[in-house]
């Protein structure tokens, strides 16, 4: 059996093991402290989350997929943070290898980009709880606080550049639609998630026109 | 007593954080021998290995503040078993303010009684699942329909995942806009932006000019750290200038 196919029988059997622990977890909580949960509560609470969690989580599913490839799609999933983290991350490292998507070599690398920002993120969390009485004055003050409320501009601007100067015919469109949505609804702030398919179909239907006319 | 902090959870919090990295390493040991059997170079893998780690240190940074704001109502072994995998904060913390609510409590409070506890867990882990059964359910299928583009028309392939990254970039780039209606303050992201932006460029600059071809795989993590760095003389500025 080739890698590919491989990386799917393997991929699918940790997500299977991982959905199987996650559900593990209220389980021994619920069989160890001897208690239900509050049905009422759980109902109503999850329809707070439900409808719009399970929209984004599908949207991500077919959007990021072909951006991440098999292995990467696996523990992306499985390791989480995509948006914010993960995506950018396998972008970054495609971009500094000159990857060329969907090729052998970007599955591969996107993979290893993945697995290496996980265990960053679990590093960075287990150091920061353990020494959490050292940095949690340094990390919470309010000097450093504008650093954490613009990490989405500062990842994303800098990403803006590289791929919007290798596509800017594709760019415009989208991008123009989406500061124009934001700057008249605001609200929609929340939302982002759903509106990356919305950008991502404009972006298709204008490369679809751009390159049908021979213009890509 | 019951109490979030329970040694019990920590000891599922390790189980669960033990076998994902453990996952971790099995995809990373393949996709490293697969490297080497395809030919990637050593240089290739260890600049891949070190750019995402720098790259993923002030994100992680942000995530930890992320489990520390939770951790004031759910203890800090849940929030730092939800958002070391599966979660994100975005996700997690809409959630727990979901469940919480729900229960009439606040997510100011630690929660001492267990069935509210298991509560919100049960609406963390089910509000998640779906991805994750779609997952196993769609990988396999997608991946072989852009295989099938590709094969079909290899470039058209190319340029329709470049089009996905634009859309997602787009969509981010726009929501930076998203507070300019509140005045000069609501404009400190896209000051941000351009400044990282600017750091690309002067990145750029110096690799075409100056010959400095290794700067190309710093030069994403020193735009995001240089913007953040930038954003707090930035809001200082703003700030004053709005008073």
């Amino acid at each position: 059996m080739d890698y590919r196919e491989n990386t799917h029988r393997f991929g699918r059997f940790w997500v299977l093991t991982v959905i199987v622990l996650l559900l593990l977890v209220p389980v021994a909580i619920g069989l160890y402290y001897q208690v239900l949960p509050d049905w009422n509560g759980l109902w109503r609470g999850l329809l707070g989350v439900v409808p719009i969690f399970w929209t984004v989580g599908a949207i991500e599913v077919f959007t990021y997929t072909p951006m991440l490839g098999a292995g990467g799609t696996y523990l992306a999933f499985i390791t989480g943070n995509l948006t914010n983290l993960k995506v950018p991350c396998v972008l970054n490292a495609l971009q500094a290898a000159d990857a060329k998507q969907g090729s052998e070599e970007a599955e591969v690398l996107s993979t290893v980009a993945v697995a290496v920002s996980s265990f960053v993120t679990m590093s960075v969390i287990a150091l920061g709880v353990l020494l959490l009485t050292q940095i949690q004055p340094l990390i919470e003050s309010e000097t450093l606080q504008p650093a954490f409320d613009n990490i989405l501009p500062a990842l994303f601007g800098g990403l803006g550049v590289v791929f919007i100067s290798k596509g800017w015919k594709i760019a415009v469109a989208p991008l123009v639609f989406m500061v124009m949505l934001f700057i008249l609804v605001p609200s929609l702030a929340g939302s982002v998630g759903i509106l990356v398919p919305v950008g991502a179909l404009i972006a298709i239907g204008v490369s679809r026109i751009l390159y049908r006319r021979k213009l890509l | 007593m019951f109490s979030p902090n329970s040694s019990f959870l920590y000891l599922i919090t390790a189980v669960v954080l033990v076998l994902i990295a453990g996952q971790s390493v099995f995809f990373l040991i393949r996709a490293w021998r697969r490297a080497k059997v395809i030919g990637i170079p050593m240089a290739t893998l260890k600049k891949t290995v070190i750019s995402s780690a720098v790259y993923t240190l002030a994100p992680a940074v942000s995530i930890l503040l992320g489990v520390i704001a939770l951790s004031k109502s759910l203890g800090l072994p849940l929030p730092w078993l939800r958002l070391s995998v599966i979660g994100a904060i975005t996700y997690e913390t809409a959630a727990a303010a979901s469940a919480t609510n729900a229960l009439g409590l606040s997510l100011g409070t630690l929660i001492d009684d267990p069935a509210a506890f298991l509560t919100v867990v049960w609406v963390m882990t089910i509000g998640i699942m779906l991805s994750l059964i779609l997952v196993v359910l769609l990988t396999k299928r997608i991946e072989t329909g852009m295989t099938k583009i590709r094969t079909r028309d290899e470039k058209w392939g190319g340029i329709l995942v470049s089009s996905l990254f634009l859309g997602m970039i787009s969509a981010f780039l726009g929501l930076v806009f998203a507070k300019v209606g509140e005045g000069l303050t609501g404009w400190i992201p896209v000051f941000v932006m351009i400044s990282s932006m600017l750091l690309m460029g002067v990145c750029g600059a110096l690799m075409k000019l100056l010959k400095w071809k290794w700067l190309l795989d710093y030069a994403l993590p020193i735009s995001m750290l240089g913007g953040m760095a930038l954003s707090i003389p930035i809001t200082h500025l703003v700030r004053t200038l709005a008073q």
